[in-house]
C-alpha cells in the first residue's frame, strides 16, 4: 500500500520543500537589508515576465534536461553519474571538431551530424568510469568526478593548442561556418509573424530536450533494456540470478548517460556560442544532479525541475543586475532550493505521509 | 475452533507467580494493527513456546518486551510489578535478555570482548574482561554453555556464536530469556544440546521465552504455547493438553495438512547427472569437493544440510551463474548434452531456454525486485521470452495478462498486479516465484528453501504444486534447510556436510536422528560439530 497519493509524492512535496527554501531565502535576503519582496517580484518579472526572460530561461532548462536525464538513466542502474560536467565539456568538444572539419552545407545536416558527435564523445567520456565500475568495481562518484577535472584541463589543452585560430589571443575555437547555425525560436516566431523573444539564446534544440524526456521515458519503462537497466539498479544479485549481465548493463547505461550529458553541447555550444569556448559547461552538469534529485528521477519531473532551474539562473542574473544583492547570494538561494528539495526530501515527506496516514484511518473509522 | 482464549491466566495466577504478565497490549503501525489486545502470561521458571506465522506479532510483541517499540496501549508486569519498558537498557535492568535470530555480536571481537560490549565497568578493559572470564567459567560449567572465551567469534561455528548471545544475556544477570527462532541455523544436534541448556536454565529458575515455527520443538520442550494469529492471542495451552495439529489449526485458522499427500514415484531417465563437481571459490575456499548425482524424471531429489555447505554454491553453478572468480571443474549434463559450467556459455538465461527453472534461495534479493510490481517480476528472468516482448519494447499488456493469470492460478493474495513486491506477504511473494517458475514448465527445478519465511497455509499449497511438477515427469532438486520438509517431499535425500555429498538415504527407511549425524559430518552426541579432518568417507558414499 503506498502510503500517499501519487500527486502528493510527485507535486506536493518538492512544492512544500520549494516553499520552505524560498521562506529560508526571505530570510537571508532580509538579514542583508533587502526587500524579499522585492527580490522576487524582480527575479519572477525578470526570468518568466517577458519573452525575453522565458527565452533565457528555456535556454537554461534546456542544458538542465539533458544533464538531469544523464543522471537520471544511471540512476536507474543504481550508478552516480557526476561526471556530466565533463561529459558535456566533452560533448562540445565533439560538436566542434564535426562542425569545423566536416563540410557540411546546411544545419539540418550539420544537426545530426553534430548531435553523434556530441553523444559519441559524451559517451566515451564516461566509457573508461563504466568499465572501471564494471570490471574492477572502481566507484563510479570517484572517477567520474575525476574526469570532470580531466576533461577540464584536456579541454584547456586542445583550445589553446590546437583548436585556437592563428593570431587569437582567445583560447576558443574558430567560429563554426554560418550554414550550420541552429535557427533560434526567436527567428522561428519572427517566421511565424510573431515577435518573441529577440535575441535570446533558445534554438531549436529545445524541442530535442522535449522529445529526449519521452524517448528516455520509453527506454526506461517500455523496452527491455530499460527494464534490465531497472532491475540491475535494484538489486545486481537478482540482476545475476535473471541472466541480466552486470558488465553490460553497467556500461551501457553510462554510455546512454554519458551521451546525453554530451547532447547538452547542441544547446550551449553550437545553439548559444557557435564556437568552442572554455568553461563551456558552466556548471550545468552538476545543477543535472539536482533537477534528476528533485524531479524524482522521472522524465516529466525533470522537465519541471530544469524549468524552476532555469527561473532560478535567469532571475537569479537579473537580481543582480537590478538590485544590490549581490550575485553570490543567488547562488545561496538555489543551494538552500537543491538542499530543501534534494537533500531534505524526508523532512517534508515523512510528516506528510503521516497526515495522509492520519487522514485515511480517520475515514476508515467514519465508515 | 479449539480450546482458545486464555485458560491459563485465571487458573495459575495464585499457584505460580508471572515472570511476564501482559495485560491488553496493542499497537498499530499506520494502517496496520500488528498487536491487538495481546493477554499473556508466563509463569516464573517455565519454558513458554510463542507460536504463530509470519506477520502473526510475534516479532513485535517481542519488540516491545525488550523496548524497541511502546505499545499503544496495555500494562507490562514482571515479577508482579507493573513497569514501563522505554528501551533496551530498562529491559535488561529488569532482567529481561533477548537472543535475535540473527545474531548481534561483533565478528572481529573475541568472545569475552563481545560479552563485556556495553557492560564495561570503567575506561580500562582489563577489570572487565578479568571478571568476566570467572563468571564465564562458573556459568560454562553450571549450564554446559562452553565457549572458549579468547576466540574470536568469527572462527566460531553458529552454535557457538548462539551460545554466546545467551552467555551475554545471562552476563547481564537476565532472569527472562527471550530466543527468537533459535535453532533456524543449527544442526538437529545442536538444537538438542541447544534444547538441554535451556533446560539446564529453567531448572535453576530462568524463565524461557521460546519464538519459533516449528511446531516439533514447542511439543519437545515446553511447558505452555501461546499461539497468535493476525495480530491477536488466539489462545494459550498447556503443551500437554494439545497436539501439533491443533496448534496448526490455530495457527492458520482452518484444518492443515501438515505431510504431503503424494503417490510413490514413477522415476525415468536421467534429465540432471552431476559427475565430480568441485569448485573452489574466489578466496580459495574448497566449497563443493567432487559431487555426483543424478536426477532423474519425475522425481524429487532432497539435498539435506545446514545452510553454508555448499548447497548455495551448488545451485548457482546450476542455475549459470557461478561466483565470481571461481574454479570449477567436473561435468554436468542436462538431457544428455553437456552444461557449459564457466565462460560465455555460462548464462543464466541461456540455462532457462536450456529448460532449467530455478527458485531461489534468498526470494527478496534474488527472486523478486522487491520494488516492481507484481507483473514485472512475473517477467523477471524470463524478459525474453518472445511472448513478452515486440522488438525492442516490452509488451507490457501481454506480461500483465500472463501475471493476472498466474496469480489468479496460484491464488496470489492480494490479486493486484500493480502492487509492489514488497507489499506481499512472505508466503505470497513465494507463490509469486513459484507460479513463475513452475508454469514455464522446466525439465529441471532447482528450488532452494522453498518454504523459508513462508506460512503453514501457503507452505501446504507450495507444497502441492511441487508435487504436481514431479508427477508431470519433471525432475526436481529440492535444497531445504528444514529436514520435515525435506523428508516428506522427497523421493530420495541427499546430505551435504562441508561440500561433499555425505550419503544418500530413502526418506522412509531413515530418521532424523541419521540424516542429524550426516549433516553433522557424523558427529558425537555432545552436537559440536567436528572440524573437516574428522570427516571419514562414508560406505553410503554416492556411487
Amino acid at each position: 500500500m503506498d502510503k500517499m497519493p501519487k500527486w502528493a509524492d510527485v507535486i506536493l512535496t518538492p512544492l512544500i520543500s520549494l516553499i520552505l527554501a524560498m521562506g529560508i531565502s526571505a530570510l537571508v535576503i532580509l538579514a542583508i537589508g533587502e526587500s524579499p519582496w522585492e527580490a522576487l517580484t524582480t527575479m519572477v518579472e525578470g526570468a518568466l515576465g517577458s519573452s525575453y526572460g522565458w527565452g533565457f530561461t528555456l535556454y537554461y532548462a534546456t542544458n538542465f534536461i539533458f544533464t538531469g536525464l544523464a543522471v537520471m538513466v544511471a540512476y536507474h542502474a543504481a550508478l552516480f553519474n557526476i561526471g556530466g560536467e565533463g561529459q558535456a565539456a566533452m560533448g562540445g568538444l565533439g560538436v566542434a571538431l564535426v562542425l569545423l572539419y566536416l563540410p557540411l552545407p546546411h544545419w539540418g545536416l550539420a544537426l545530426p551530424a553534430a548531435m553523434i558527435g556530441a553523444a559519441l564523445f559524451g559517451a566515451a567520456w564516461a566509457f573508461i568510469p563504466a568499465i572501471l565500475q564494471a570490471k574492477r568495481g572502481s566507484h563510479i562518484v570517484i572517477t567520474t568526478i575525476m574526469f570532470n577535472f580531466i576533461a577540464a584541463a584536456a579541454l584547456n589543452y586542445v583550445l589553446v593548442n590546437l583548436l585556437r585560430p592563428v593570431g587569437s589571443m582567445d583560447p576558443a575555437s574558430a567560429r563554426f561556418p554560418d550554414a550550420t547555425n541552429l535557427p533560434s525560436l526567436s527567428e522561428i516566431a519572427a517566421g511565424l509573424g510573431m515577435d518573441w523573444g529577440r535575441n535570446t539564446p533558445v534554438n531549436v534544440t529545445f524541442f530535442l530536450a522535449v522529445l529526449a524526456c519521452v524517448l528516455v521515458w520509453a527506454l526506461i519503462w517500455r523496452t527491455r533494456l530499460g527494464y534490465q537497466i531497472r532491475a540491475l539498479g535494484k538489486s545486481e544479485p537478482g540482476a545475476v540470478y535473471a541472466g541480466i549481465n552486470p558488465v553490460r548493463i553497467t556500461v551501457i547505461a553510462m554510455l546512454i548517460s554519458g551521451g546525453l550529458a554530451g547532447l547538452m553541447a547542441i544547446n550551449n555550444v553550437m545553439g548559444e556560442s557557435e564556437r568552442l569556448v572554455l568553461n563551456a559547461v558552466e556548471g550545468a552538469g552538476f545543477i543535472g544532479i539536482a533537477v534528476a534529485l528533485m524531479g524524482r528521477n522521472h522524465p516529466f519531473g525533470i522537465f519541471l525541475a530544469a524549468l524552476l532551474f532555469g527561473f532560478l539562473y535567469q532571475g537569479g542574473g537579473e537580481l543582480a543586475l537590478w538590485t544590490s544583492i549581490p550575485r553570490e547570494l543567488i547562488i545561496v538561494i538555489q543551494a538552500l532550493v537543491i538542499l530543501f528539495t534534494g537533500a531534505l526530501d524526508n523532512m517534508v515527506r515523512m510528516p506528510l505521509e503521516r497526515v495522509f496516514l492520519a487522514a485515511r484511518r480517520n475515514k476508515g473509522a467514519a465508515r | 475452533m479449539v480450546a482458545a482464549g486464555n485458560l491459563m491466566g485465571g487458573r495459575s495466577d495464585a499457584a505460580a507467580p508471572a515472570a511476564i504478565e501482559l495485560r491488553g497490549i496493542s499497537k498499530a503501525f499506520g494502517p496496520v494493527q500488528a498487536n491487538r489486545d495481546i493477554n499473556l502470561h508466563v509463569p516464573k521458571g517455565s519454558i513458554h513456546g510463542i507460536i504463530g506465522e509470519n506477520g502473526a506479532g510475534k516479532s513485535t510483541l517481542m519488540s516491545i518486551l525488550y523496548g524497541f517499540y511502546k505499545p499503544d496501549a496495555g500494562e507490562i508486569l514482571v515479577n508482579g510489578r507493573p513497569i514501563t519498558i522505554a528501551d533496551s537498557q530498562t529491559a535488561i535492568r529488569a532482567g529481561i535478555g533477548m537472543v535475535f535470530q540473527h545474531f548481534k555480536l561483533v565478528q572481529n571481537f573475541t568472545v569475552l570482548e563481545n560479552i563485556i560490549l556495553g557492560v564495561e565497568d570503567g575506561a580500562l578493559l582489563r577489570p572487565s574482561l578479568s571478571k568476566a572470564r570467572g563468571v564465564l567459567k562458573r556459568l560454562a560449567a553450571e549450564y554446559q554453555l562452553n565457549v572458549d572465551p579468547d576466540e574470536t567469534v568469527e572462527n566460531l561455528s553458529v552454535g557457538h556464536q548462539q551460545r554466546v548471545e545467551i552467555l551475554k544475556a545471562l552476563y547481564r544477570q537476565a532472569d527472562i530469556l527471550i530466543l527468537d527462532e533459535p535453532t533456524g541455523v543449527l544442526t538437529p544436534a545442536e538444537a538438542d544440546h541447544l534444547f538441554r541448556i535451556l533446560e539446564g536454565l529453567k531448572a535453576e529458575g530462568k524463565t524461557i521465552i521460546l519464538i519459533t515455527h516449528k511446531l516439533r520443538e514447542i511439543m519437545e520442550i515446553t511447558d505452555n504455547v501461546s499461539v497468535m494469529r493476525r495480530g491477536e492471542m488466539v489462545a494459550s495451552v498447556r503443551t500437554a493438553e494439545t497436539s501439533p495439529e491443533q496448534l496448526a489449526e490455530l495457527m492458520v485458522g482452518r484444518k492443515v495438512l501438515l505431510n504431503v499427500q503424494k503417490a510413490p514415484a514413477r522415476p525415468q531417465a536421467p534429465v540432471l547427472e552431476v559427475r565430480d563437481l568441485a569448485m573452489v571459490d574466489a578466496e580459495g575456499v574448497e566449497r563443493l569437493r567432487s559431487i555426483s548425482f543424478d536426477i532423474r524424471a519425475g522425481e524429487i531429489l532432497g539435498l539435506a544440510g545446514v545452510s553454508g555447505n555448499g548447497q548455495t554454491q551448488l545451485l548457482e553453478i546450476l542455475g549459470g551463474y557461478p561466483p565470481k572468480g571461481a574454479r570449477i571443474s567436473g561435468t554436468v549434463r542436462m538431457n544428455g548434452a553437456p552444461l557449459p559450467l564457466s565462460g560465455r556459455g555460462c548464462d543464466a538465461g541461456q540455462r532457462r531456454r536450456d529448460g532449467i527453472g530455478h527458485i531461489p534461495e534468498d526470494r527478496q534479493v534474488e527472486g523478486l525486485i522487491m520494488d516492481f510490481a507484481a507483473w514485472e517480476n512475473v517477467a523477471f528472468g524470463w524478459h525474453d521470452a518472445p511472448e513478452f516482448n515486440k522488438g525492442w519494447v516490452m509488451d507490457n499488456d501481454a506480461i500483465r495478462r500472463d501475471a493476472e493469470a498466474k496469480m489468479e492460478r496460484f491464488d496470489v493474495r492480494p490479486r493486484d498486479a500493480n502492487l509492489a513486491a514488497r507489499n506481499f506477504s512472505g508466503g505470497n511473494q513465494q507463490k509469486i516465484v513459484v507460479a513463475r517458475e513452475i508454469e514455464r514448465n522446466p525439465d529441471l527445478l532447482l528450488i532452494g528453501q522453498p518454504t523459508r519465511g513462508v506460512d503453514i497455509g501457503a507452505i501446504e499449497f507450495i507444497h502441492k504444486q511441487i508435487v504436481a511438477l514431479r508427477d508431470a515427469g519433471k525432475a526436481i532438486l529440492l535444497v531445504s534447510v528444514e529436514l520435515d520438509e525435506i523428508l516428506s517431499l522427497s523421493d530420495r535425500v541427499a546430505v551435504m556436510f562441508d561440500g561433499r555429498i555425505m550419503g544418500e538415504r530413502l526418506p522412509g527407511q531413515t530418521t532424523t536422528g541419521e540424516l542429524g549425524l550426516l549433516m553433522a559430518g557424523v558427529t558425537d552426541s555432545d552436537g559440536v560439530p567436528p572440524g573437516p579432518a574428522r570427516v571419514t568417507d562414508l560406505p553410503e558414499g554416492r556411487a
